[in-house]
């Protein structure tokens, strides 16, 4: 049991620090400009297949950071080409383009690496455990996931509360009109958190393809999840999206190793009764309804507290 | 195929009604060839185009020639009927569909109501892979025919197998939640419990289909409960990466499995090193020694390039032409009464019947293991260097179940 | 977007001559649901006939969010799907019990069971518009397509529900086995809640919607709750949303868990701003175009979704009004006479656009031949003209249609828009445009 729950919480922390990884750029790019981007996910997956094709041709380490850079990059273009010119038809279309590129993305990503998984491995100088947590083993991979993810955590919070940039962008969370009423060049800016937002999502990717599954229905999987990680955590709140990246990913990663049902808890139903909605219910095991919990969240906060976790504003 | 022009040409006879002259076969293969399900898709269309070219190079059935029509269904049941639709219109007669049981059960009750409906103008279904129990059961029809062994059957096979195993102890299921993962749970759990009560069940699982990236926290479980021996029905991305992430965590235990040899299965299985610890329970595969079926490997994979993971796709067809030439009739109600309780020499060896009762096809199954090659196993898979080696064979008469089917017949 | 929506009526403020066209329109609109299949009477005709008017209603009752009110929801498809599921159940029960209830009347369970859905969980949904509920609407989709997997005995699971729509008792000795019967069942209904659609856009509610997705500050300011009115707007979107379902229900004899999943709820809104949210007509071409386009499609190219991707980005980034407001653009010219001097510059346009069109269609089928590159299936037919995937002429073909095209094309689409600006300021100048 004890072996369950120190695996079960790496595994909840890693995924959490993951989630972390993409709410965080989709939360500063939503803050800034009111755009919810819909294809932020489909960034995630750019990055992993970018990283997969450049590890074939030039080997993992160097498309670590070329990767990202790639992606970062095609948000840019996206920001630029796309985004400013529907800008005037307000944040509705806005929204709409990020969906159809979602789209767009994924039949682009299946039409050229095909709709199966491809064979994005573990680069062998980290293939290896770890550590041994009883009898298993912990891959030594995700323990390189883990220290990626933390770094770019804390060098976002050093970047935020130190630079220049990073001032602006704060004072764009909590006050967008006044950025701009104060000089900024507002579209390069915009610009810039684009491609460093999207650029965060690709490294996600990339970090995350060898260790999960690298193919064309993995942004389609994530996605979702990412909303109800910012909205869980109150729009706009970077700390909010922290700690709802953490609280997701050990809440999805436990309910898994649960085996609890009302049945087991209550004993079983009488029999007699047939097949009914109660007799689904009650049978049900938390392992089961894992993938439903993100969203019942969801809805539970959204009737207690609309505005999220740590969100202050109301939009 | 773009074919700009043909948009209209082929969309309009859908809106015209043409009538097509019926000097061909024409069947309608209905499955996904867009979307996730695609790579599958495509690759049983090649099985049954390379099977129709076979076939008319021998002069077709009954001098008509036969013409596979691919319908893309996206693996969606409301699509498939639309598509079955297109086929009847195209002047089709048969239609065969394998892949999900969501869409078989539709497809089924589709053309039971077409039939009953528009007498004269039937339509036989041709089921080469959905394995849903209850379609040969409570659900039976005198239109669908089925090829491939159910679920129930192959676990009568795989239990059949198990009992004379006595190095298995601690069993654990772990299945896809939806209604074929269920039943081979529930399966698993009723005849292990008949066969060897003496086998621990340490663990049951089911997880949600096709949506889980990472397994660890399953193989954990797994882990936990100290099994020897995992059963699992799962196929696709679901058995390539549990078994990925068993590798992962170090875990050894034997793997009893129904499609660990789907696209991708072999390669998570070298990747992960399970040499011959991945056992997969089929009613053909390539090595499986028998001369005229590695013949035919050979031959399907020069031409196709892919290695043939429907046998049954092969019994089925030809199968049609020896009941087609029975009946001396290519009309479906004439053929469907040909084949009812038709003995059929199977491709890899054996004699299979397709039973009246349910219209159930029996037929020898394979149990066989994935790792290093002697050279009695020629043929390897996804150019891992691994192949599949027999394990043991069980032989027809021990795979027969009984039926609940109350067949209404025409 | 607000400035091209019509939102007092040309019909309401005038005289009789508009209102006799108006009706004469419906007329039409009516013989034609009839006439159709007397036309196409091929059984596939009569399925695609009956899909386009099933998405007809479900695109119309989308609008009802999207295009009155402003909502923009990524989850419509579960008031579709719940309503596909009372359906089916009650077939089922009237088929056992032998209740008096024919067949024409189970839409409207369908619509009901759409309707209580959205009673319960839109007082919650709409307490905030814009992007908030766009992502509670796409999570509480989400949660009812994954619980509708748990929930075996009313869903079914992924085989789902079946049923026999002539087990039911007959009417008019119509049994509604032959699809031709079940054609005229659903032309019917689609008459009947497009007319109620567009009937609910005339009233009192729906000018409060409008003004509620223009400027809900100021409709609080007249004394009218924003969350109330959107609360309504839902509730009716939900009930002709199942009303489309329970008529799915029907066409198909099955309900499952794919009728409230994603797929369906994307399909709704490329549909409907395809179409066109401005107009009332919008969605019908939409759902039409888009219908057809799935069916039709996917015989010819195996990637039909990066098509529809595509034509959906470039309606929201060059026609945000989508066809209709493509069409309705010129009503002004037209009758300012003007419209013969925008013509030939779109004539002009066309061939360069069109060589950057079949460019890109040429560019997209190469690297998917290519990539899937097995077999002889490397044959690219393009308006007649073969093209292999592996030549590399066709893709220096392909190359210079899309430069060609787009630096040819950029040229004549400023033409375009200066013959706009004459045509527009005389159109101007004589009062038809404002």
């Amino acid at each position: 049991m004890l072996e369950l729950i120190v695996i079960s919480t790496l595994n909840g922390v890693l995924f959490g620090m993951l989630l972390f990884l993409l709410s965080s750029g989709l939360t500063v790019i939503f803050s800034m400009m009111g755009v919810l981007n819909f294809a932020h996910a489909s960034f995630y997956m750019l990055g992993a297949f970018f990283g997969y094709q450049l590890t074939k041709w030039i080997g993992f380490w160097p498309a670590l950071v070329l990767a990202p850079l790639l992606v970062g990059a095609v948000g840019m273009a996206v920001e630029r080409y796309g985004l400013r010119n529907t800008h005037k038809h307000g944040h509705v279309a806005e929204l709409l383009l990020t969906f159809g590129l979602a789209f767009a993305i994924e039949e682009i990503v299946s039409m050229i690496w095909g709709k199966s998984p491809v064979d994005y491995r573990v680069p062998t100088a980290l293939d290896f455990p770890a550590f041994t947590v009883f009898s298993t083993n912990y891959p030594a991979y995700k323990i390189f996931m883990l220290t990626v993810s933390v770094a770019i955590f804390v060098a976002l919070l050093i970047a935020l509360k130190r630079t220049r940039i990073g001032l602006i962008v704060q004072a764009a969370l909590t006050h967008p009109n006044m950025v701009g009423h104060l000089g900024h060049n507002v579209g390069r800016v915009f610009m810039l958190v684009f491609g460093v937002g999207s650029a965060l999502a690709g490294l996600a990717g990339v970090i995350a393809g060898p260790a999960l599954v690298t193919q064309s229905d993995m942004a389609a999987l994530l996605g979702p999840i990412l909303f109800v990680v910012i909205v869980f955590g109150g729009l706009g709140s970077l700390p909010g999206a922290f700690i709802a990246s953490l609280f997701i990913g050990l809440v999805q990663t436990f309910a898994v190793a649960l085996n609890g049902s009302l049945a087991s808890a209550f004993g079983p139903l009488d029999s007699s009764v047939g097949p009914s909605v109660l007799s689904d219910i009650w049978n049900v095991t938390i392992a089961q309804i894992a993938p439903v919990l993100p969203y019942v969240l969801l809805v539970l906060i959204l009737i207690v507290r609309p505005m999220g976790l740590l969100g202050t504003r109301e939009t | 195929m773009l074919k700009i022009t043909r948009v209209i040409a082929v969309t309009l006879p859908m809106l015209s009604g043409a009538a097509y002259a019926q000097d061909t076969v024409k069947i309608g293969y209905i499955d996904p060839l867009s979307g996730g399900g695609a790579s599958v898709g495509e690759g049983g269309l090649k099985t049954f185009q390379y099977l129709a070219d076979e076939l008319n190079a021998k002069g077709g059935i009954l001098g008509h020639k036969v013409e596979i029509l691919p319908l893309d269904n996206k693996t969606n049941p409301q699509e498939s009927l639309v598509q079955a639709q297109k086929a009847i219109d195209a002047g089709a007669h048969y239609i065969t569909q394998g892949n999900g049981s969501s869409v078989g059960a539709a497809l089924e009750d589709f053309v039971t109501k077409n039939n009953t409906r528009n007498p004269g103008k039937e339509v036989l279904y041709f089921n080469y892979a959905a394995v849903e129990p209850s379609m040969t059961n409570e659900k039976c029809s005198f239109w669908h025919f089925r090829w491939d062994a159910n679920s129930d059957i192959k676990m009568e096979a795989l239990t059949n197998y198990m009992k004379g195993n006595s190095s298995i102890k601690k069993v654990y299921l772990i299945n896809q939640d939806y209604s074929f993962g269920q039943s081979v749970r529930t399966q698993a759990r009723k005849m292990l419990g008949e066969k060897r009560p003496d086998v621990q069940i340490v663990g049951d699982e089911l997880h949600p289909l096709l949506k889980i990236t990472d397994f660890s926290p399953y193989i954990a479980k797994i882990k936990a409960s100290g099994a020897d021996s995992v059963v699992t029905g799962n196929w696709g991305q679901d058995i390539a990466l549990l078994l990925k992430a068993a590798a992962d965590a170090g875990l050894k235990v034997n793997w009893y499995t129904y499609y660990a040899g789907g696209a991708g299965g072999p390669t998570a299985i070298k990747q992960a090193n399970l040499d011959h610890q991945v056992f997969q329970i089929t009613e053909g595969f390539a090595n499986s020694g028998d001369e005229a079926a590695m013949e035919f490997e050979k031959a399907f994979r020069a031409k196709v390039g892919l290695s043939l993971w429907y046998p049954r796709a092969v019994n089925e067809m030809r199968m049609f032409k020896a009941a087609a030439e029975k009946a001396n009739s290519i009309d479906p109600v004439k053929v469907a009464a040909a084949l009812e309780d038709m003995k059929f020499d199977v491709l890899d060896g054996g004699s299979g019947i397709m039973r009246k009762d349910d219209h159930q096809f029996f037929q020898p199954i394979y149990i066989s293991s994935f790792g290093s090659r002697s050279e009695k196993e020629p043929f390897d898979e996804e150019n891992t260097g691994w192949g599949w080696r027999l394990v043991s064979k069980v032989d027809t008469p021990q795979t027969v179940l009984p039926t609940t089917c109350k067949m209404t017949r025409p | 977007m607000t400035s091209t929506m019509t939102s007092a009526p040309d019909i309401a403020a005038t005289p009789s001559g508009q209102a006799l066209r108006f009706y004469g329109l419906w007329a039409i609109a009516a013989i034609a649901l009839v006439v159709l299949p007397l036309v196409f009477s091929s059984g596939g005709s009569l399925t695609s006939f009956s899909l386009i008017g099933i998405a007809i209603i479900f695109a119309l009752s989308y609008n009802i969010l999207l295009g009155e009110t402003g909502l923009l929801s990524f989850g419509h498809a579960v008031h579709y799907g719940l309503g596909g599921f009372a359906a089916v159940h009650l077939m089922n029960a009237v088929a056992a019990r032998g209740w008096p209830i024919p067949l024409p009347l189970i839409p409207l369970v369908g619509g009901i069971g759409g309707l209580a859905f959205a009673l319960l969980i839109g007082w919650v949904m709409t307490r905030r518009a814009g992007t908030v509920f766009a992502m509670i609407s796409l999570g509480i989709g989400e949660l009812v397509a994954s619980s509708s997997l748990i929930l075996r005995s009313v869903f079914g699971g992924e085989s789902g529900i079946t049923t026999d729509r002539t087990a039911l008792p007959h009417i008019f000795g119509w049994s509604f086995g032959p699809q031709i019967q079940v054609y005229y069942l659903i032309a019917f209904w689609v008459f009947v809640a497009a007319m109620a659609m567009y009937a609910l856009t005339r009233t009192p509610l729906g000018r409060i919607c409008n003004a509620v997705r223009d400027n809900p500050g100021r409709v609080e300011f007249i004394g009218y709750d924003p969350h109330v009115v959107r609360y309504l707007a839902y509730c009716f979107a939900g009930f002709f949303a199942g009303i489309a379902g329970g008529l799915a229900a029907v066409n198909f004899e099955i309900a499952n868990s794919a009728y409230l999943g994603a797929v369906q709820s994307g399909l709704v809104l490329f549909a409907t701003f395809i179409g066109g949210t401005a107009y009332f007509f919008g969605p019908i071409l939409g759902a039409i175009l888009v219908t057809y386009l799935q069916l039709g499609l996917t015989n010819v190219t195996s990637v039909w979704q990066l098509y529809f991707g595509i034509i959906f980005i470039a309606i929201v980034m060059f026609a945000p009004g989508g066809i209709a407001g493509l069409l309705m653009m010129h009503r002004p010219l037209i009758r300012a006479g003007t419209l013969t001097m925008v013509i030939p510059s779109y004539l002009v346009a066309a061939l360069p656009t069109l060589a950057l069109a079949c460019g890109v269609i040429l560019s997209i089928e190469t690297v998917a031949r290519y990539t899937a590159s097995e077999g002889d299936g490397n044959i690219i037919n393009l308006l007649g003209i073969p093209f292999n995937a592996t030549a590399p002429a066709t893709w220096v073909t392909a190359a210079i249609l899309i430069v060609g095209g787009f630096i040819v094309g950029r040229i004549t689409w400023r033409r375009i828009a200066d013959a706009w600006d004459r045509a527009g300021s005389i159109a101007r100048d004589r009062g038809y445009l404002a």
